[in-house]
């Protein structure tokens, strides 16, 4: 075990994914622990792709990885913005009972 | 080798138990901090995989701008936590089961690409010695992919505009100065000479 493979970094990367789905879950009606646990699942996809780059000896993936955390910086300002004003709407965050616009 | 191994697993290990640790908290202002803890350490994850570019990229972008947002979002929303800690134990033990299977599922895909397929018995990338991670990023970025980096700007310039556009509001009754109104003051709208006999006020 003391020689670091792809499998390791790419175990990593599943285990961080598990996690960001789990939290996704089980935190319903936590708006803010929802949009961590997207930053984490994101982070795990980055992690994956500078993996296979490193050991694929192709800069190709850091590439890919830059624009993924560019997509998720852009996505957290909009959705946290969006959080802002619900909050502001209505006082709260709880977003199990967002069912205004159901018709 | 060994003092890699070493540093490896004790980033792994922070990653995996910050990473928990965010979606667990009671309190968010733990959690943002996590999660914080969590860039730091897959930045450090990433220096060891020789891309030190995308690492200083992680710290900067995501700990110093999205990370930072959150707790700003976190300590100006004025909720009280507790009550999202209910619904918790009901979907626990299913999401467990559906977390463990994504995990066995993800983990044996792994190790069956890291042995049988394009990557199997590579070592990491060496760096080479006169070039750096950020020009190798650069030679390709603003050549082959333009169009992309043309395009993620283009992104995150719509992602600006989006989250002013949200929540950009205009109090009705706050006094603001009109500078050009004010520059544009003449004599004869500035000033007036008025003839006051001795004791008397301005009339209005």
């Amino acid at each position: 075990m003391t020689s670091i493979g792809l499998t390791h970094y790419l175990a990593v990367a599943a285990i961080l994914f598990t996690i960001g789905v789990f939290g996704i879950f089980v935190n319903r009606k936590n708006v803010i622990v929802i949009l961590m646990s997207i930053e984490m699942i994101l982070l795990a996809v980055n992690i994956n792709l500078v993996a296979f780059s490193a050991y694929l000896h192709d800069v190709t993936g850091q590439i890919y990885a830059m624009f993924v955390l560019t997509v998720a910086a852009a996505e957290a300002a909009v959705g946290l913005a969006i959080l802002v004003t619900f909050f502001r709407n209505r006082g709260d965050i709880a977003v199990d009972d967002a069912s205004m616009m159901k018709g | 080798m060994v003092l890699q191994a070493i540093a490896f697993y004790l980033l792994a290990l922070t990653t995996v138990g910050a990473a928990l640790a965010v979606i667990t908290a009671r309190n968010p202002v733990h959690s943002v901090l996590f999660l914080i803890t969590t860039f730091f350490s897959a930045a450090g994850l990433f220096v060891l995989l020789g891309a030190e570019f995308l690492a200083m990229l992680l710290v900067v972008v995501y700990v110093g701008a999205v990370a930072v947002l959150f707790l700003f979002v976190v300590m100006m929303l004025d909720v009280d936590f507790a009550q999202f800690r209910v619904g918790v134990a009901r979907y626990l033990p299913f999401g467990g089961v559906v977390a463990a299977i994504l995990l066995a599922e993800m983990v044996m895909v792994s190790a069956a690409v890291a042995d049988k397929g394009a990557a199997a018995g590579h070592t990491v990338m060496a760096a080479a010695p006169d070039v750096t991670n950020a020009e190798t990023i650069g030679r390709v970025l603003y050549t082959d992919y333009i169009y992309l980096f043309q395009a993620a700007g283009l992104v995150l310039l719509i992602a600006m505009i989006g989250a002013i556009v949200l929540t950009l509001h205009h109090r009705p009754n706050v006094r603001r100065q009109s500078v050009s109104r004010q520059v544009a003051r003449t004599r004869v709208t500035g000033m007036a000479v008025v003839q006051i006999k001795s004791g008397e006020g301005v009339p209005e």
